[in-house]
Parts: structure tokens; C-alpha cells; sequence
């Protein structure tokens, strides 16, 4: 990211020096052609790049698991149940008022359409989440969710996801949520009626948001805290603000840099601000088209943005904020906003009086289609001269005119899980649980490590077997619990280094 | 597994482990005559692995995950931040031995356990905890659980490592009021330490120090690991391990209704942040600024350091003041509407999470109920015996009613 900010920094110092060289304010306005022309190289190297870029999260599958099906009247919680890794659940249409929660990898969540019927979730205003999960390699499509209180869609930690074609309306605080995951893919879903985001990224890195339509809401698609982020071909509308790309400070993970905001059309959001009194998006004005605040390394491009009272696109830093906590571990600036060609139609006609009042300190009266304040290093445009602008003097001419090169942030083949070595994942069991009660040589609360060696040596199957459903075998023993929760794999690996294990 | 045990030298566990012999231990007065035989032990602490260089590594099951950009939070099956580990065995044996001996503070009345009782959670079922002299003091004391995986410490978030945090309470007026000098002085006058100090640091001159006190202290500190609860057979994958109540209060502590997870985050179930949430002070007690002071600024007035929940049945009363009685009552606060309990005139930025979640009082009790899966004191330490120092304990008087 530095180095990509000095890189900009260097090459628009000498553009400048040219221009001041080659003459005066009466030549022809240069124009710069975003066709052709240099790429944005992105901030992301792909360490998968031997592959092809992906347009899918979710690897697919070489083998289908078993497909359970869920009918009206039916619990979709207990086919999640009875699925296992490698499953798909398909729900046919019907009305389902219940909290669905996935903690299991590898599981495909299929509503069914039949001729534009859904399979819908009511929360009935009174159930909190419609679907909850915690688990890699996640699929959830095609449902209609209506009616919850918290959030329609909430993930926390999954890698490797995909939310799709989901209808979403009035659903609570966030219509889709995935957060402290990588690697996903929202598309194709329409939400509305959302009291804070409609689609909410937040702490997650590697996320393609595209082909969405959001309206209603207070903030349309919000990147927060998030890194390596496209935000593509959507349709915000009628939000209080319509994409957001932000640091809020507090939060664990204390950046957001890289994310491309190109060829959405951002319209007419100008819906007054409805969000949670202490929200962070509580304090967007609006009339917000885009909205950077102290992320870095922003790109916008090829959006039409039209009608948003307020401005066009406003940056800003987090000392111009209101409301903020006090995060001395985030960087407050927004640094490296790129603005590339984007078509900018009667933005900022009846804008807020902090805007007005600073656009009057640079003499600007009338509309706004870019507004930054703060302080900004290493920002870039081309094309200026077609914007209404306040605040980017310091903005220098982009020595790229494009995001040709990027068609998205996915990692081919997805995030992978650690690779565990059986003899590392059986030390790991063995220390972090078995110690508690056995000591390698003599009695803590169960026999000795020695011991249990004698009693099993070379049969590691059978030391499973105990462990998952032990036997008291020593009248003076406390008797032991099962390690049946172990999963099998661990349950062999542990034993496995039991049996071996010196001191 | 999953049950409070407590094992000493009477009933015979921990005796190979730790080194002690019980029973020459059990006749011995408060007061030495001749040095004790007191050990530290070679081995490691339940979940540690030695290496060859005489290092204890922490080993669990969540480091059989990731987290996104290594910040140790997230959900079921993430990695835990860093922990501190690679202390000696003898290091940790002596942190311990230090921990329950009152005479580190300056007139011998507490020890580091007398507020930070394993028997109950490593805290002092008080409301405020009670330093030398009777002083009483601002704030409740905080677990010690799982502090290996902190980054600051103190509800202020004043201190960024162990070893400054060791040295608060140490040389604290009101506190355990002791000197460096005067620490220094009574180790070496109790003999038996001398020995000890060198045989954990066995290659500097100098080994009894105040330095080799602070080490000894976070040796032992971030031996103590939780991570065995029932919640955790859950998160591995082992659904039973939870009734259908407490996965209900699962889900609603990490709905966005609720929303406790956003700062109570799996999986040590703190984010590490401060947040400004605006409880009530104890009656006729001023608002503590708590981390205001700390970075000194406005915004962060009231604000203190998401704890941990992790054993937090164990530890009531609870908020910085231990102005709620139970769990219930704490978890009962958040729903009782935004700044609810903030007094006219007092200007606190409340924390963007803390809203008005109207949860049901069925919903309360399975909040409450899954908090209660968090506990695991499987690896809990033995006391010793006996102080090295011949002082006797001073954290048994301090077994208050759990409420």
C-alpha cells in the first residue's frame, strides 16, 4: 500500500512538472482516455496466481454429498442437522419462521423457486437472525427473508462463501453481514427496508460484491475494516447513503484499503437518515453517493452517480467525523482515493451546511460531485475538469486510467484451511487436553502416560475406542470422561501419539 | 474434564508433577526453623510442550485454525491471538510459589492470590477488591484466566504487557503497598528463596530480583489456559456438548439483535477493544473515566476493556465496579435500553453496539445459560502446600459466598 501511494506520488510529480513546463491555462484541456491506456495494478498479490482468477468462491464440488430436502411445515434446523460436510439442503417454497444456523464447513443452503415462488423466511418481527453460520465453503441462495430483527444473512468466520440471489426486505439492522472471513462472493441478491447496511462487508478480506440491487436502507453496500474488495455492476438506490468504503475505529482489525468501486449505478439516495441512534452510519448525510472515509487506496470508476443531494463522493478523514471513539491504532486519513471516469449527474444541489461552509472557504457555490476534507496523501484523478469539485487540490493526475487488469479479488482454488500434520495435530490434543489429568509418569488424576502405553501398545484403534466411550477400570480412579466430542481424525491422531510419546 | 477440581498434596494428584513432598510439607510449621525442601519442578504445565532448551510452548486445539489477519478473533473454529509462552518450568513453579506468598506485599497481609483466588475464577467475589490496610478499591478484580492471550491489561487498558501489570498492584500504596528494596530485602531473608531464584535463572549473578519476581509471575500467569469448556467441545464440532437452551443463548448472543459477540468475540470471547457502555457506579460512588485517563481523551470517558468470558460464572460481581450481583442482572443491563443508566449531565459517546435489543426475559436466561458452558478450570494449579516463606495464606479467609 506505501509503496503503491509513493509510486503514484512520484510519477504525478513529474506529470506536473511537465505540465508546468509545457505552458499555460490557455492551452486545450487534456484529456485523458480511459480506453486503452494503463490498468490499476491492484493491491493484492494473488499467492494462487498459478490459477486462473475465479469467478466463484466456493471451489465445486468433484462429489455431491446427499441432498435432503425440507417441505413447508418441516424444519430447515434439522436438515442443517443431519447434513454433513459435502450435503446441500434444498428448501422448496413455503413459509419458515425459525433461525437457521449452520456451524458445519461445506454446506449448500438451496431455496428452491418454482415459478417465482420462494422458500421464505418470516422472522415474524419477532425472531432475531434468519441465517447464522460459523463454517468454510458456504452456500446460501435463492430464499426471501422477511420480517427479522437483527440481521437477514450474519456470518462470523467463514472462509470461502457464497450469498446469492437472496430477496431481502426489512429484515433488521443488516440484510447481509458476512464478518472476519475471505474469500466471498455476494451477488444477485435485492434488499431493501434495512436500518443500517443493506450489505454490510465487515473485517473480511477477498470479497466481490456485484450484480446487487439495494434500496431503502440507510447505507446501501458498506466495506468496513476490509480489505482486497470489489463492489461492481450494483444498483444502489434511494439509501441514505449509497456505497461506503470506511475504517471504523475500535473495531480489532483497524484497516481498509484496496477496493475498486466501479460500474454501479449510485442514484437518488437521499432517503433521510433512519439508522440507530450511536450507529456509525447514524451520522452519514442524506444524499450520499459514495462515501470514503479514512480508507485507503480507493478506486472509483465507470459508476454513474446522479441525484445524491449531499455530493456525489465524500472523503473524509476521521477528524471530520462525528462520533468517533478514539482508536490511536488506525491510520484516520483517507490516503490513495483514486477517481477514475465516472459519469456525475446533478450531485450536492441541496447539501449539508459543514460542506457548504467549507466548499465556501475554496469559493465554490452550487453543486458538489466530489468533496474531500482532511488530510490526503498520494490521491489521484483524470478528467477533473468534468466534476464539480471541493477539496482536491492536492489530488494529482492518475497515471492509470483503468481496472482492466483486475477482474476481481477471488482466490482461485479459495482460502485454505491450515494444514495440520497428524503428529502435530495429535501433540496439540494430548497437550492441550489430555494433560489435565495424565502426566507422563505417575498418577495426576488418571493413570500415566506410561501406563496407558503398556496397556495399549501397537493398538491405537482400540485406545480410540476407549477414549470415545471409556470404562472404569480402577476402583481408586475418578472416572473419565469420554472424549467423544474429539472428532476421529483428532481421536486417532492422539492416540497415535500417545502411544509414542517420551516424557 | 469440564468440572472444577482442585487437587492438592492431601489427596495424593499433582505430587509427581509438581515436586513437593507432602508429606514432610504437612508437619511443617508457619514459620521455618531450617530451609524447607521445597522443589520447582522440570516439567510443564498441563498444555505446554518442552522443548530442549528447557522451554514451555503452549499447545491447543485452536491452533488447529486461522483467523483473518492473524487477529485471534472470529467465530467456532478460529485461531486464539498469540500467547505468551517459552518460560522455564522452574520459572512458572516459582511464579506460582511468589503468586500465593503474602510476603510480597509490604507487611505480609496479602498475597497476588489473596484478590485473585483460583478458587474463585482468579478473582475475589467482591464487588471492589480490598488492598493493604482495609483500602478498598476502585475497581473489581479481573480473572487471570487466559491472560497469556491479552494485549493490555487492567480495565483501563493501561498496561501493555504482564510484567507492567505485575508491577501495579506490586508497589501500589493502597494495594500491596510494597517497596522494590523492601521486596527484595524479605525474599532474601526467607532463605529458601535464594535457592529458588538460582535455580530458575540459573545463569545470571544476580537472580533474586525484582525483574526475576515480575518474570516468575508472568511465567506463572500465562500458564493458566482455559480452553476446555463444554462451549469449546461445541465450537471443535461436537454439537451434543450443548442442550438446545444453550445453543439458543449461543445464537442470541451472536445475533445482531443481542449483538454480544461483536465485542465478546470468540473465540477468548473479548475483541481486546475499549468500549464505553455506560453502567451504573456503584450507589454514592463518582463515575470512574476509566480508559479517559489512560489515552486521555474525552471520547473514551467511561470506557474500559472488553473482558473476557471465559470462566465468567466464576466471577461475580460483575462490570469494573461489580455493581451487578449475578449474570443475569449484567446480562440484563443491555437490554435496558441505550445510556439507561447514564446520569443527567454526564456526556459519555456509548459504544455503537450498545442499543436497544428489547431481548425477552426468556431470551436473558438463555444468555445466561450459554455463558455458563464458558467455564473450564480443568488446568487449574495446585496450591502450595505451604509458602516458601512460612507466612501463612492469605486468600482462604477471602472465600466469600458466590452469589
Amino acid at each position: 500500500m506505501k509503496k503503491l501511494n509513493s509510486l503514484a506520488i512520484g510519477l504525478a510529480l513529474i506529470t506536473f512538472a511537465a505540465g508546468w513546463y509545457l505552458g499555460g491555462s490557455n492551452d486545450a484541456l487534456t484529456i485523458t482516455s480511459s480506453a486503452g491506456g494503463k490498468s490499476y495494478a491492484g493491491g493484492y498479490v494473488n499467492e494462487q496466481a498459478t490459477e486462473a482468477a475465479s469467478s466463484r468462491a466456493v471451489k465445486l464440488r468433484t462429489t455431491e454429498g446427499k441432498t435432503h430436502v425440507v417441505n413447508p411445515g418441516d424444519l430447515i434446523q434439522a436438515a442443517v442437522e443431519l447434513a454433513v460436510p459435502g450435503d446441500t439442503i434444498q428448501v422448496m417454497p413455503g413459509t419458515y419462521s425459525e433461525t437457521v444456523y449452520i456451524d458445519k464447513d461445506d454446506i449448500h443452503l438451496r431455496g428452491v423457486i418454482v415459478e417465482g415462488e420462494r422458500a421464505t423466511l418470516d422472522g415474524l418481527k419477532t425472531l432475531n437472525d434468519a441465517i447464522l453460520y460459523s463454517g468454510n465453503n458456504i452456500i446460501i441462495e435463492n430464499f426471501k427473508i422477511i420480517d427479522y430483527k437483527g440481521n437477514g444473512i450474519m456470518s462470523q468466520a467463514g472462509n470461502n462463501f457464497e450469498i446469492r440471489n437472496n430477496l431481502i426486505i426489512d429484515t433488521g439492522i443488516y440484510g447481509i453481514f458476512p464478518q472476519l472471513g475471505k474469500n466471498g462472493l455476494i451477488e444477485h441478491n435485492v434488499v431493501s427496508g434495512i436500518a443500517d447496511a443493506a450489505i454490510y462487508v465487515g473485517m473480511s478480506d477477498n470479497i466481490h460484491v456485484a450484480y446487487n440491487e439495494v434500496f431503502d436502507s440507510v447505507a446501501g453496500i458498506e466495506i468496513e475494516n476490509s480489505r482486497h474488495a470489489i463492489v461492481e455492476h450494483n444498483h444502489t438506490h434511494h439509501n441514505t447513503g449509497g456505497i461506503l468504503a470506511f475504517i471504523t475505529p475500535g473495531l480489532p482489525v483497524k484497516d481498509t484499503y484496496d477496493v475498486i468501486i466501479r460500474n454501479n449505478f449510485i442514484m437518488d439516495n437521499n432517503t433521510p437518515n433512519f439508522g440507530a441512534p450511536g450507529s456509525t452510519v447514524a451520522g452519514i448525510p442524506a444524499g450520499t453517493g459514495i462515501l470514503i472515509m479514512a480508507a485507503d487506496d480507493v478506486v472509483v470508476e465507470g459508476n454513474i452517480i446522479s441525484n445524491n443531494k449531499t455530493a456525489g463522493i465524500l472523503i473524509t478523514d476521521h477528524g471530520n467525523a462525528d462520533n468517533l471513539t478514539l482508536d490511536p491504532e488506525s491510520d484516520p486519513n483517507a490516503d490513495g482515493a483514486m477517481i477514475l471516469d465516472n459519469v456525475m449527474l446533478n450531485n450536492g444541489y441541496d447539501t449539508i451546511d459543514a460542506v457548504r461552509a467549507f466548499a465556501l472557504t475554496e469559493l465554490h457555490t452550487g453543486d458538489i460531485d466530489i468533496f474531500q476534507i482532511g488530510p490526503t496523501e498520494g490521491s489521484c484523478i483524470i478528467n477533473r475538469h468534468r466534476y464539480k469539485t471541493v477539496g482536491i487540490g492536492d489530488f494529482t493526475d492518475c497515471d492509470f486510467t483503468n481496472t482492466d487488469d483486475i477482474d476481481n479479488y477471488l482466490l482461485a482454488g479459495g482460502a485454505q484451511p491450515r494444514v495440520i500434520h497428524p503428529s502435530e495435530r495429535g501433540e496439540i490434543a494430548y497437550l492441550g487436553v489430555c494433560t489435565g489429568c495424565h502426566a507422563y509418569a505417575g498418577r495426576l488424576i488418571g493413570p500415566s502416560v506410561e501406563e496407558i502405553q503398556a496397556l495399549y501398545a501397537n493398538r491405537p484403534e482400540a485406545l480410540v475406542q476407549y477414549i470415545n466411550a471409556p470404562t472404569p477400570m480402577r476402583a481408586d480412579y475418578p472416572e473419565m470422561p469420554a472424549q467423544n466430542y474429539l472428532d476421529a481424525e483428532t481421536q486417532l491422531a492422539v492416540a497415535n501419539y500417545i502411544l509414542q510419546v517420551g516424557n | 474434564m469440564g468440572k472444577a477440581l482442585f487437587y492438592n498434596c492431601q489427596n495424593g494428584a499433582w505430587i509427581s508433577a509438581w515436586g513437593f513432598l507432602c508429606a514432610g510439607l504437612l508437619s511443617m510449621s508457619s514459620t521455618f526453623a531450617t530451609e524447607p525442601d521445597i522443589q520447582l519442578r522440570d516439567t510443564c504445565p498441563p498444555s505446554f510442550s518442552l522443548s530442549d532448551d528447557n522451554r514451555c510452548s503452549l499447545r491447543h486445539m485452536y491452533q488447529l485454525y486461522d483467523s483473518l489477519q492473524d487477529s485471534g478473533i472470529g467465530g467456532l473454529k478460529t485461531a486464539l491471538p498469540k500467547a505468551r509462552d517459552g518460560f522455564s518450568p522452574q520459572q512458572i513453579d516459582l511464579g506460582r510459589l511468589l503468586f500465593f506468598d503474602p510476603i510480597l506485599s509490604a507487611d505480609n497481609s496479602l498475597s497476588c492470590a489473596t484478590c485473585h483466588n483460583p478458587k474463585q475464577g482468579f478473582s475475589d467475589a467482591m464487588d471492589r477488591s480490598v488492598g493493604i490496610n482495609g483500602h478498598v478499591q476502585n475497581r473489581s478484580a479481573p480473572t487471570l484466566w487466559n491472560s497469556a492471550f491479552l494485549s493490555s491489561f487492567f480495565w483501563d487498558a493501561r498496561a501493555q504487557s504482564l510484567e507492567e501489570q505485575a508491577l501495579g498492584p506490586l508497589f501500589s500504596a493502597n494495594e500491596m503497598g510494597n517497596t522494590p528494596e523492601q521486596l527484595v530485602a524479605s525474599l532474601n531473608s526467607a532463605v529458601v528463596y535464594k535457592r529458588l531464584f538460582k535455580l530458575a535463572f540459573p545463569n545470571q549473578k544476580t537472580a533474586l530480583s525484582v525483574n526475576n519476581v515480575i518474570t516468575s509471575l508472568t511465567a506463572f500467569q500465562s500458564s493458566l489456559v482455559s480452553l476446555n469448556s463444554r462451549y469449546d467441545q461445541y465450537a471443535h464440532g461436537y454439537h451434543q456438548a450443548l442442550n438446545d437452551n444453550e445453543i439458543a443463548g449461543l445464537n442470541v448472543f451472536r445475533s445482531f439483535v443481542a449483538r454480544c459477540s461483536q465485542c465478546h468475540t470468540p473465540p477468548l470471547f473479548t475483541n481486546q477493544q475499549v468500549a464505553v457502555i455506560g453502567t451504573p457506579e456503584p450507589e454514592g460512588l463518582a463515575r470512574d473515566v476509566g480508559a479517559e485517563k489512560t489515552f486521555n481523551s474525552k471520547v473514551l470517558r467511561g470506557g474500559f476493556k472488553v473482558p473476557t468470558l471465559r470462566n465468567i460464572a466464576q466471577t461475580a460481581p460483575y462490570m469494573h465496579s461489580g455493581r451487578f450481583k449475578t449474570l443475569r442482572e449484567a446480562a440484563e443491563f443491555y437490554t435496558g435500553g441505550r445510556g439507561h443508566a447514564v446520569p443527567k449531565g454526564e456526556d459519555l459517546l456509548l459504544h455503537w453496539h450498545i442499543s436497544e435489543p428489547n431481548l425477552t426475559s426468556n431470551e436473558i436466561d438463555q444468555l445466561v445459560d450459554f455463558m455458563k458452558t464458558l467455564s473450564d478450570e480443568s488446568f487449574t494449579p495446585a496450591t502450595p502446600k505451604q509458602a516458601p516463606s512460612g507466612l501463612p495464606f492469605k486468600h482462604m479467609e477471602n472465600a466469600h459466598e458466590k452469589t
